[in-house]
């Protein structure tokens, strides 16, 4: 990538007018009037002049980078990259036959956000996510991408980058072809085409790759160049449908770490993440929409959702949970005759659930709120110990750092946890 | 490994044997003998010769093996066009259309050949379309007769061929057309090789139905070798089938070697 320098203007951008313009992140430009495109908005320049991606500034002088302008000050870029924007579901329903896949989705997704749809299998997460690409038409409802409604547009006139779970990679061309696929179809010059799938590869480390096959390449690298590919192509919006499912857990972790730095790089673009695992969403998204049913269950940031859920679904599947059914009482509630030390806002009589981390539950009786029960089962799992105590005829979990003598199974325990831990759910 | 004793592999080859030699392997080395001689009376054939070939390759035997060649290149291209183009269609129809157009393309296999045959030959010896007397007439039947194949077995790789490939290609912007000719179609030439493979040995092999339509300039070689066994020349018509035979597995082989980078999948 290009560093950003004041009055330099690399090749596949041109800066045009006083200000200067580099092709892609660093976003560090220190000139007056230079502007990176990926930095767009954070950029410490003036705006005029400031060129940008996927957003033509709308200063004067403005160039879009695909557009290799001479200093006309105009874009020349045929694709009209008005994607900047983010997405927007307008209360969107998907039947198929007489199943309701996905029901009255309202959902929106801000310029530059990563929004993460966590949800089961069959919980209409991908649907959602094939809305947008143009794969599944709605039988009602609108899907906006920036101020553009696209329900009725072809997926190729979408614009929309999109990475599936097995890359689905063009196994007759080579790595260098499969990126440069997207730039061709749109018939983007020679020249220009070139340049930006180095660049793209560059990006994802795979640029001593290019000669060769799909099948030549392990998972974990045809994964980058799906997404390089995905991005040759500069989309205001990134699909990404379970991209990390198919790679083994070490990859896995490494690549969430890599989709984390390409997005701090290009932190204009917008991305939906379909995924199952909560580590994926919490890791990587600014915001988490819980699906199940066909419907959200909740929205939030991973901050939320995991500290106050707002309903049981969402508790149990953004990380573990314990669930006691509580009811309220003068302040605080009770849990069967024990009343534990939560704030609750709840009128008297109101039943809730509480909602506690296992590993906020400890062993022993020293936190405020303390339950006693036997002890059904422990596992060992490396750095912690999960202790399952029958409380009442319910379970409740703890997760504790690797215990030294652990309890045995069938022996009283007490189990606590503090104030700040419980989290009411209203019912 | 479905048998697994030595024994029992041994007594699954014999049997093998035992049905394949006299099934398969025996008439067509019969006919190759026979090619080479003179007179069969007992029970082997006698005296050698290479006659038979040198007539078959020159004169009319060679017209009629050039126009085996030019009806089942052509049948085989039309075919491959016409199934190739219902596949996507029936591809991107619904369950029931699908159904409607795998029935019809069914049709000619079902029916036999002499019927498909005479079909053509009343269809088409009236005006407004006059073909009965002309070549078309024959490349026409035979390009109905083996369609069906080419549609099956292109609708076959369609339906395995994920489609995670054509959306991939539409998500980057890729209109309908483009994603046909730059993927769809280089990920199902080993298919459409085979098909052509195909179509192209069925229609070097037809007989019932060009019986009915061949007019006297356009004879293709499995008429000739009717006419020459039904003329009582049996040797003649052994080295025009040894011919036949020959050509139609050099042309499969020919057609299987090329390799598609698809086909490294």
């Amino acid at each position: 990538m290009s560093g950003a320098g004041a009055g330099t203007s690399t090749s596949a951008a041109a800066g045009t007018g006083t200000g200067a313009a580099t092709n892609a992140a660093a976003g560090t430009g220190t000139g007056t009037g230079a502007a990176t495109n990926a930095a767009a908005g954070t950029s410490t320049g003036t705006g005029t002049g400031a060129a940008t991606n996927a957003a033509a500034g709308t200063g004067t002088g403005a160039a879009t980078n695909a557009a290799a302008g001479t200093g006309t000050g105009t874009s020349t870029d045929k694709r009209k990259t008005a994607t900047a924007g983010g997405i927007r579901f307008d209360e969107v329903t998907v039947t198929y036959g007489t199943q309701t896949v996905l029901d009255t989705f309202d959902l929106t997704v801000e310029p530059g956000e990563v929004m993460a749809l966590l949800g089961p299998s069959g919980s209409g997460k991908t649907t959602a996510l094939r809305a947008v690409a143009g794969f599944v038409r709605p039988a009602s409802g609108r899907v906006w991408l920036g101020d553009r409604d696209v329900t009725d547009l072809p997926p190729y006139a979408r614009g929309v980058g999109m990475v599936v779970q097995q890359y689905a990679l063009f196994p007759h061309m080579r790595v260098a072809d499969n990126v440069a696929f997207g730039l061709k179809a749109r018939g983007t010059p020679r020249g220009e085409a070139a340049s930006r799938v180095g660049e793209a590869l560059e990006m994802t480390g795979m640029s001593a790759y290019a000669r060769r096959y799909p099948r030549e390449l392990s998972g974990g690298q045809q994964q980058r160049v799906a997404i390089a590919r995905a991005l040759a192509i500069r989309p205001g919006v990134l699909l990404l449908d379970e991209p990390l499912s198919a790679l083994d857990a070490r990859l896995r972790s490494g690549m969430l770490a890599e989709l984390a730095r390409l997005h701090r790089e290009l932190p204009e673009v917008t991305v939906l993440y379909v995924t199952h695992d909560q580590v994926e969403a919490l890791t990587l998204a600014d915001r988490i929409a819980v699906m199940d049913s066909a419907r959200i269950q909740g929205v939030g940031t991973p901050h939320e959702l995991y500290r106050a859920p707002r309903d049981t679904f969402t508790a149990s599947f953004v990380g573990n949970a314990n669930l006691l059914p509580v009811t309220a009482a003068s302040g605080t509630v009770r849990f069967g005759d024990i009343p534990l030390r939560v704030a609750s806002p709840l009128p008297d009589g109101a039943s809730a659930t509480l909602c506690v981390r296992p590993h906020r539950v400890a062993l022993g009786d020293t936190g405020p709120n303390v339950l006693r029960g036997t002890v059904t089962s422990v596992q060992w799992r490396g750095a912690t110990h999960r202790v399952v105590v029958d409380v009442d005829g319910h379970e409740v979990l703890a997760d504790c750092p690797e215990l030294a003598t652990p309890p045995a199974v069938g022996r009283p325990v007490a189990v606590s946890f503090a104030e700040e831990d419980g989290a009411l759910i209203h019912d | 490994m479905l048998v697994h004793t030595r024994k029992g592999r041994w007594t699954a080859w014999a049997v093998f044997a035992a049905l394949f030699v006299p099934l398969f392997a025996l008439p067509l080395l019969v006919i190759a003998v026979a090619s080479f001689s003179t007179n069969w009376s007992g029970a082997f054939p006698s005296g050698p010769t290479t006659g038979h070939y040198a007539a078959a390759t020159r004169g009319e035997s060679l017209a009629a093996l050039s126009v085996s060649l030019q009806t089942a290149v052509g049948a085989s291209v039309l075919a491959l066009v016409v199934g190739t183009w219902a596949a996507l269609s029936a591809s991107s129809l619904g369950r029931g259309g699908r159904r409607v157009l795998d029935a019809l393309f069914m049709l000619p296999v079902a029916v036999p050949s002499v019927v498909v045959g005479l079909a053509v030959l009343v269809a088409y010896s009236q005006p407004p379309v006059l073909l009965n007397g002309t070549r078309w007439i024959v490349i026409i039947a035979h390009t109905v007769l083996v369609t069906a194949f080419a549609y099956q077995s292109v609708s076959a790789a369609l339906t395995r061929l994920d489609p995670a490939y054509e959306q991939a290609a539409a998500s980057l912007g890729a209109r309908p057309w483009y994603v046909l000719w730059r993927v769809k179609v280089p990920l199902l030439l080993p298919s459409l090789t085979a098909a052509a493979g195909l179509c192209f040995a069925l229609s070097m092999g037809e007989l019932s139905a060009t019986m009915m339509l061949y007019p006297p300039d356009w004879m293709p070689l499995p008429v000739q070798i009717f006419a020459a066994t039904d003329r009582g020349s049996l040797f003649t018509g052994s080295a025009l089938a040894v011919v036949l035979m020959v050509t139609t597995l050099l042309v499969l082989l020919a057609v299987s070697r090329i390799r598609t980078k698809a086909s490294y999948r």
